[in-house]
């Protein structure tokens, strides 16, 4: 079995947005990166499928020099190898620049299984995955949260307000995850340590002419106004009030 | 025109396909262009008329075509956006909106714009849209540079309208579909047992975060949802990587996004990613020692102070006024 998970660097946000001058990007001055939630579920799936049925998995990201951080992430936590499609200007490419690239790249590898996260944390454009699926020719289902390998077939669970919806695919196929799919581990010690040697593939990708060009960014409105109850337990008669006025009891 | 790509359940409109056809209408409105829209499904035609004021409807009909049919859905949208020619080609931001119109852009190798809020025209044309970042904490203004531009509309940022005008005219469209346009299909639907209320219902949500501390003190907040009308209990992804809740009862950005009359948050900091999926909440209730939180700034009402001291003393309270 021959895993692919395809993750993004992202910046690692918290309590607020701050932007850059040119209200182009999100102010990383002071900001970490991570792995997009989803993706990082990604990840785990790979490794336990990997663990569960013998094999391989390969980790990918197309983005700078430093997402190497998130690849050794990866490996960390128990990915055996890693390629780094390096471009310092991944930020302009579209969603379908990153899938022609990713496509191309993986497509004399011969992958069973393909993970993608349902979509990135910050730009959220739900496609990349399924994209590579149709350059690849090969079935894709999106937003899943429970996935199984049985005799060359893949069994994943989409999950709707109805109930779990059921898919059955052959292999190879893509497959887009949701964060909610496993809890992922943390890297062990041994594994940072032994992940530091793994060797990164690095390859320059071909960018397709673009077709989106991002203009700015911008804050949502927010209005609401804060009224203090109260303090500690004294607040509870005013809470209970306010519970009863909002007809909550 | 503008093309739409209608999506049904139980052989009705969903009410983002209702939003999608308002948004439509509004641009066409300001193009000066017309509305087509597209409707598949297994016993679908008698949802065409009630389309008013788009100029025609495209049915297909099939009996294999119930529910939703990935691959089989992409290759007649695509066909018919190749025949029909559109300019702008709109679908729900719904999961399967998204993932449909993604399919479609895939075959026809074409960008694609997903949680699309506003549009953008310059000499009569749409020239680009708003469309949400970071789950909807952050909006982005992009121009689409290829045509037809395919665009899905986010929820709820338009709200639907009734349409007016006169029936459209219904034209079956012929697709021929094959087996491998059925290789991704769902096998089977596995009903959840119904256990309470559930978030995007409740009218109450009364959430959770790292300051619960344990998957016991939720049994706290349960309570108290117990003594409130229709309340749900949720949590901050905090407490769910932490096994304190279930990913199911995850509030946000990659949880559920929920909008009820009021959002009662207990421990919970107020990180954007998890605000946003309860921004839509009428009010917003926080329960917090630090007065320094984020939340405050979110909150309608706030609560300083120990939630372990507060929940319970509150429980208290509503029990003796709903006793007296
Ligand atoms: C400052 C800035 C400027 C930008 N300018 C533009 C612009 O001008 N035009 C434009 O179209 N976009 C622009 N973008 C966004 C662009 O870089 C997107 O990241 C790209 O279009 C891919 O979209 P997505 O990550 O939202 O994909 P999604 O479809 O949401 O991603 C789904 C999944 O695909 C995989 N994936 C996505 N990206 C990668 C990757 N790089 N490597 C490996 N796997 C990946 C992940 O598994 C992810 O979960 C800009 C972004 C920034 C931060
Ligand atoms: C891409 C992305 C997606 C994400 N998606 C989500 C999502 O869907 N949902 C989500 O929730 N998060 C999400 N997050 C995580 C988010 O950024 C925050 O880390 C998380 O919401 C914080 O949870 P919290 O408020 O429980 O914990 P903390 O931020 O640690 O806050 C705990 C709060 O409890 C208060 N507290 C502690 N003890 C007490 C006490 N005894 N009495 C009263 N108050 C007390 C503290 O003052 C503090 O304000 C996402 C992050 C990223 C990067």
């Amino acid at each position: 079995m021959k895993v692919l998970v395809c993750i993004k660097r992202v910046p690692d946000t918290g309590g607020g947005f701050r932007l850059t001058a040119d209200n182009k990007r999100v102010d990383t001055t002071n900001l970490g990166f991570a792995i997009s939630p989803h993706e990082e579920c990604a990840v785990e799936e790979a490794i336990r499928i990997i663990e569960k049925h013998g094999g391989s998995s390969t980790v990918l990201t197309l983005g700078p020099m430093a997402a190497q951080e998130q690849l050794r992430e990866a490996l960390a936590k128990g990915i055996n190898s890693a390629i780094l499609l390096e471009a310092d200007d991944y930020e302009s490419w579209d969603a379908r620049a990153v899938a022609h690239a990713i496509a191309e790249t993986v497509k004399p590898m011969g992958f069973d299984l393909l993970l993608f996260g349902n979509e990135s944390a910050d730009v959220c454009n739900y496609q990349v995955g399924l994209r590579v699926a149709h350059l690849l020719d090969v079935p894709c289902v999106s937003g899943i949260k429970a996935l199984e390998i049985q005799n060359g077939k893949a069994i994943a669970k989409r999950e709707s307000s109805e109930g779990w919806e059921v898919y059955e695919v052959s292999l190879p196929a893509v497959f887009t995850v949701k964060e909610g799919i496993n809890v992922p581990r943390h890297p062990s010690l041994r594994g940072i340590m032994a992940a530091k040697k793994i060797p990164i593939e690095q390859k320059k990708p071909i960018r397709q002419n673009l077709q989106m060009a991002r203009k700015l960014l911008k804050k949502p409105q927010e209005g609401r106004q804060l009224e203090i109850l109260g303090q500690g337990v004294e607040a509870v008669g005013k809470v209970a009030a306010k519970l009863r006025e909002l007809g909550a009891i | 025109m503008i093309f739409v790509l209608v999506e049904t359940a139980n052989q009705k409109l969903t009410e983002s396909s209702w939003e999608t056809l308002t948004a439509a209408r509004d641009l066409a409105q300001k193009l000066s262009d017309t509305t087509e829209a597209l409707l598949i499904g297994s016993s679908v035609r008698a949802l065409a008329p009630t389309l008013k004021g788009l100029r025609s409807v495209s049915v297909v009909e099939d009996p294999r075509l119930a529910g939703y049919i990935p691959e089989a859905f992409a290759k007649i949208a695509a066909e018919a956006i190749q025949k029909k020619r559109p300019t702008v080609v709109l679908a729900p931001g719904t999961e399967m909106g998204n993932d449909w119109l993604a399919r479609v852009a895939a075959r026809l190798d074409l960008s694609l714009a997903t949680g699309c809020t506003e549009f953008f025209i310059e000499n009569g044309a749409l020239k680009g849209v708003t469309r949400t970042n970071w789950g909807g904490s952050l909006l982005e203004e992009t121009e689409i540079l290829s045509t037809p531009k395919l665009l899905t509309l986010q929820p709820h940022a338009v709200a639907a309208q009734p349409l007016a005008g006169a029936e459209p005219s219904v034209e079956a469209l012929a697709v021929t579909l094959e087996d491998r346009d059925f290789r991704v299909r769902l096998k089977e639907l596995v009903r959840k047992e119904k256990t309470g209320i559930s978030l995007t219902e409740a009218k109450v949500v009364v959430g959770g975060g790292r300051g619960l501390g344990s998957a016991e003190a939720f049994k706290m907040l349960e309570e108290l949802a117990s003594l409130l009308n229709n309340a749900a209990v949720g949590a901050t992804r905090v407490a769910t990587s932490n096994n304190w809740r279930p990913h199911s009862d995850q509030i946000g950005q990659t949880g559920t996004q929920i909008a009820p009359d009021l959002y009662i948050a207990v421990g919970v900091s107020g990180a954007i990613q998890h605000m946003v999926g309860c921004k839509n909440s009428k009010k917003i209730l926080a329960i917090n020692k630090d007065p320094d939180a984020p939340i405050f700034q979110r909150a309608d009402y706030g609560v300083i102070g120990d939630l372990h001291q507060i929940v319970p003393a509150l429980i208290a309270e509503i029990k003796r006024l709903k006793g007296a």
